[in-house]
């Protein structure tokens, strides 16, 4: 999987509540969600972000609540992938379980500027800063989180679990 | 091994386990609140499974927008509510029966040491104070667990606190988290267990356990724990709803990180926005005044809580420039509260005793902040927009600290009010 597109920055410790707050989670419907996306971290961003974009940040993204509502609310918004120095661990479960691809890199997100444009090889783990010219190595995917991406997500996998069952 | 790694094994079937496995284990209760379980209800319906893996081990609660705050809020509990008839789930709590689910199933005897109890809220891991192996999911996480009575696990690396020498006056759990979250940064303790012990944790009641392991997550951590003891024991005994087992750490069991603090040193500790993290001493903010006083919650919404911050306020006034907002956990501390006199306390001094729920805490309702306002909060999250508006403020502390700062008007200590 090749993932292509513009970058939008944040720093550290991008919390929840920053993500998707949770005034707007008295409902689950993805795409209600992605109209507020990051919106308390950058009041306009609902507004700039395009589909095809993808994020990058600093330490411990998505730390706080272990609302599902952040990474569904950001694939919602048609973010194709995340790249963070660190990952807080409910939101780095979620992501997988839900099928929102996402890459730990602490040279990547170090030299990935705001409006670059990178090219993600999913399947090696390697990240192309094509405005740079520069190229940087994500952490492998543990095998059991590879078996989740390919099954199509956790609900996937259960699913195929129960049916050999 | 230590007490985090011998629970997960002893639910895995295996004899030892170690850091950094990943592992399939059964879990002893799943729970999801009204935000949460509409997404793991709607996951569940697409496995296709026949039937939830136990009726009586699923825990679905409103609590976060119940009393349902409006029509959205409403259709999201009634969710839970159509699903727990559809499945016949034992533990399904209505409003009148509610409370904080993670100050509710300690409460209950629902949750008890040994346990391993996944839930679909980040607060999950307060159940450490028991000597249980809790921690925060996903909804899908919880679909699946549903489905299956397991989840998948990386086993965490352990770090261990230990706490000695002499508490200050007031000084309590909610402190000693504070200081140490502030001492590691809230990714401290990234993808860890946190095995709190020491002297100074030996006689804290369970309350103040429970505190402590309740903001592990405020560090990153994946669970935080305290091997049971004689206290563990007085607490499950009577209200314990299934058997339970005390898991311990051996002695050479292995820790990535060792921290130990003289609490004779720890002051009453706030943190500042926006982050947890961002600790100073109460006394040192005397000049920082407040327009909300919260007490509540599931970090500290039980009866010593409660008790704490009538004790402060007794026949005194909140300050006119105040609002101060009591919330009670749970029905049963809501009803203790009444029989002991302290809703009378709070209702004199002119604060506002409301009916257990998440309320304020995530910015729901009952005493959400407009922009610019400030609040000192007895709950366990102070980011950007936590209680408000985007540009309000929250500074986290003990009941003690936040009861004499509704007097005072601003953030103070309890010496200077009594
Ligand atoms: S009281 Fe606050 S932190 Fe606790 S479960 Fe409710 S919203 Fe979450």
């Amino acid at each position: 999987m090749i993932l292509k597109g513009k970058v939008w920055k944040f720093g550290n410790n991008i919390d929840t509540d920053a993500i998707i707050p949770a005034r707007y989670l008295n409902t689950s419907d993805p795409d209600e969600l992605a109209k507020h996306i990051m919106e308390d971290a950058d009041k306009d961003f609902p507004s700039k972000v395009k589909a095809g974009d993808l994020i990058t940040a600093d330490a411990n993204f998505g730390c706080g609540s272990s609302r599902e509502h952040a990474p569904i609310a950001i694939k919602a918004a048609g973010i194709q992938a995340v790249v963070a120095k660190s990952f807080a661990r409910i939101f780095y479960r979620n992501a997988f379980n839900i099928g929102l691809p996402i890459f730990e890199s602490e040279d990547a997100s170090g030299k990935i500027k705001e409006g670059d444009e990178i090219e993600i090889d999913a399947d090696r783990g390697v990240i192309k800063n094509i405005t740079k010219s520069e190229e940087y190595t994500a952490k492998p995917i543990p095998p059991f989180m590879q078996e989740l991406i390919s099954s199509g997500g956790l609900i996937e996998w259960t699913k195929k679990r129960i049916m050999a069952s | 091994m230590t007490i985090t790694e011998k629970i997960l094994a002893a639910h895995s079937g295996r004899d030892e386990i170690s850091a950094g496995e990943l592992i399939n284990a059964k879990v002893d209760l799943i729970l999801a609140n009204d935000i949460t379980a509409p997404i793991a209800i709607t996951e569940f319906k697409k496995i296709g499974a026949k039937d939830v893996f136990d009726k009586e081990r699923i825990a679905l609660i409103p609590d976060h927008f119940a009393p349902q705050k409006d029509i959205k809020a409403a259709e999201q509990c009634r969710m839970l509510r159509d699903f727990s008839r559809e499945y016949n789930l034992g533990l399904y709590f209505e409003v009148g029966r509610m409370g904080v689910e993670h100050a509710l199933l300690p409460e209950q005897g629902l949750v008890v040491p040994g346990d391993l109890v996944i839930g679909a809220d980040s607060h999950t891991c307060t159940y450490g104070g028991l000597g249980a192996f809790s921690t925060g999911v996903g909804s899908t996480d919880v679909a699946s667990a549903m489905a299956t009575g397991e989840c998948w696990f990386k086993v965490p690396e352990s770090m261990k606190f230990i706490y000695y020498g002499k508490l200050n006056k007031w000084v309590s759990g909610k402190d000693l988290i504070l200081h140490t979250i502030g001492d590691i940064g809230v990714d401290g303790a990234l993808y860890r267990a946190m095995e709190f012990e020491g002297e100074v944790i030996s006689p804290l009641p369970m309350a103040g356990r429970l505190t402590m392991c309740n903001m592990a997550i405020e560090a990153g951590g994946k669970n935080g724990i305290i091997v049971p003891d004689n206290i563990t024991e007085q607490y499950a005994k009577n209200r314990a709803k299934r058997e339970y087992k005390f898991y311990s750490s051996d002695k050479d069991a292995v820790y990535v990180d060792v921290r130990e603090y003289d609490c004779s040193k720890i002051p009453l500790t706030v943190s500042c926005p926006h982050l947890p993290s961002n600790t100073k001493p109460a006394a040192e903010l005397s000049s920082i005044a407040i327009d909300q006083v919260v007490v509540g919650s599931c970090t500290n919404g039980r009866i010593e809580d409660i008790r704490e911050a009538a004790e402060i306020i007794k026949g005194k006034k909140v300050n006119p420039n105040v609002r101060m907002i009591v919330i009670p956990a749970t029905q049963q501390i809501y009803l203790q509260a009444v029989k002991e006199g302290l809703a009378e306390i709070f209702v004199n001094a002119e604060a506002v005793f409301s009916t257990p729920t998440c309320g304020p805490c995530l910015g729901g309702h009952m005493g959400i902040l407009a922009k610019g306002e400030r609040a000192i909060a007895t709950t366990n999250r102070n980011f950007v927009g936590r209680m408000g508006h985007p540009e309000s403020e929250v500074y986290l502390s003990n009941p003690a600290v936040a009861a004499a700062s509704a007097i005072l008007g601003r953030i103070g200590t309890p010496e200077e009010v009594i």
